[in-house]
């Protein structure tokens, strides 16, 4: 005959040890891991050293999406990087490299043109610069109306329906890629030619620099080129002490760039 | 309770069952939380298929050498056969139906875009010809002496 306290006591530990071993055999649907791992993942990979700044990319980019090509604005641009033998750094990118780089004067806005002569000139470079596609998007999580969103293949974009313009996204973001659309009324950003790379094609702006220096890939494919040089090769993220997780990499990220 | 209580109190619970009812209408029924969760993926999902039917303008080298396809096959073995042909030729669109023609752009600061000379030793650019675009006949046009096609200098 056993006990009322030994029953409660057997009871007590059988009813704790089956619960541990069926929620360890709790089978997994596929469908669900698979959508917390997606197949596709968008990734962009810029080489600096690639870059020669004609700014094909930039023009290529305004025509693409309707950004007006003299406004003020711009979803990519490049900047132009020169540091001298003394070890100053100066930048500039006149009109965001819309028309390219064509002249030796470096655009520095109220103290004027500063001309640095080649004998100076230690090291300069191009950095091209777009919508970073942040996995942890800081433009996203400041949206009071749900206007702007991450998709599950890890694109930025921006419902126009949606969007009040109030502005707060193009604040948040800390690589200053967002802007008030002058015709549309909303904000805008790069969303990595969306309507282009979902029906198969590549970026305008990839499609355009004729030196290869921009490129997109699937950074869930190991044999896609972009995975690859993001796997093997000296990469480098803009602001990684942001903790966004950016899922734009660059080679040749020089120090100076900010 | 009184009723100088309950009166408000209508016109409180009216104003909330009337934003609910406005916001039933209003708000499309896919807008709301998607694969990203609430903080990254509460949008409205119909528009991720809005920006996938964005128009392209761009249509690629590919595109035009499936009827120029001797102009490509020559141009890709010059010096200039990297340059994709809209860089110059410009966005096809619905290229040959609209436009039926596509204005090439032949101007000096076009080229000039590359072939200014700057010196960046950490860039490319430095392994380009360049010109000084003040010394080099400032104010011809480019194609006037080079043929854009094949920029090759023993050619000329």
């Amino acid at each position: 005959m056993m006990k009322r306290r030994e029953f409660l006591k057997s009871a007590a530990v059988f009813v704790s040890g089956a619960a541990v071993s069926l929620s360890a055999l709790e089978l997994l649907d596929p469908h669900e891991v698979l959508a917390q791992n997606p197949e596709l993942r968008w990734g962009f990979l810029v080489n600096t050293y690639n870059c020669v700044g004609c700014g094909m990319c930039v023009k290529a980019c305004k025509i693409e999406n309707d950004i007006p090509l003299e406004a003020n604005v711009t979803r990519t641009w490049v900047e132009r990087y020169v540091i001298t033998k003394q070890g100053e750094t100066y930048s500039d990118c006149p009109k965001g490299a819309l028309n390219g780089f064509t002249s030796k004067q470096i655009d520095q806005n109220e103290s004027g043109m500063k001309k640095i002569a080649d004998a100076d000139i230690s090291e300069a470079f191009f950095v091209p610069k777009l919508c970073n596609q942040c996995s942890n998007p800081a433009c996203v999580q400041v949206c009071p109306v749900g206007a702007t969103y991450s998709t599950a293949d890890g694109v930025v974009l921006v419902d126009r329906k949606w969007c009040i313009g109030c502005g707060y996204c193009i604040m948040g973001c800390p690589y200053g890629v967002r802007f008030f659309h002058p015709v549309e009324h909303t904000a805008d950003k790069c969303t990595f030619c969306y309507h282009r790379i979902s029906n198969g094609g590549n970026t305008a702006c990839a499609q355009a620099c004729p030196f290869g220096a921009r490129q997109i890939g699937n950074l869930k494919d190991p044999n896609d080129p972009v995975t690859k040089a993001v796997l093997t090769e000296r990469v480098g993220i803009l602001r990684e002490e942001f903790g966004t997780n950016p899922n734009v990499y660059y080679i040749g990220l020089s120090k100076e760039v900010r | 309770m009184k009723r100088h209580v309950w009166r408000p109190l209508y016109v409180v619970i009216g104003l909330v069952a009337f934003i609910l009812v406005f916001r039933f209408f209003y708000v499309p029924t896919d807008f709301g939380v998607q694969e990203r969760g609430y903080t990254f993926g509460y949008h409205r999902l119909q528009n991720e298929q809005e920006w996938k039917d964005y128009p392209a303008k761009f249509k690629g080298s590919a595109y035009c050498a499936e009827c120029h396809d001797e102009n490509a096959t020559s141009i890709a073995e010059s010096g200039h056969g990297i340059i994709p042909c809209e860089d110059c030729h410009g966005a096809a669109f619905n290229h040959p139906e609209d436009p039926e023609t596509l204005s090439i752009d032949r101007g000096r600061d076009l080229c000039l875009r590359c072939h200014s000379q700057l010196l960046m030793p950490s860039s490319q650019r430095n392994d380009l010809p360049g010109i000084d675009p003040t010394g080099h006949n400032a104010g011809i046009e480019c194609a006037d002496c080079h043929n854009p096609h094949n920029p090759s200098l023993e050619d000329m």
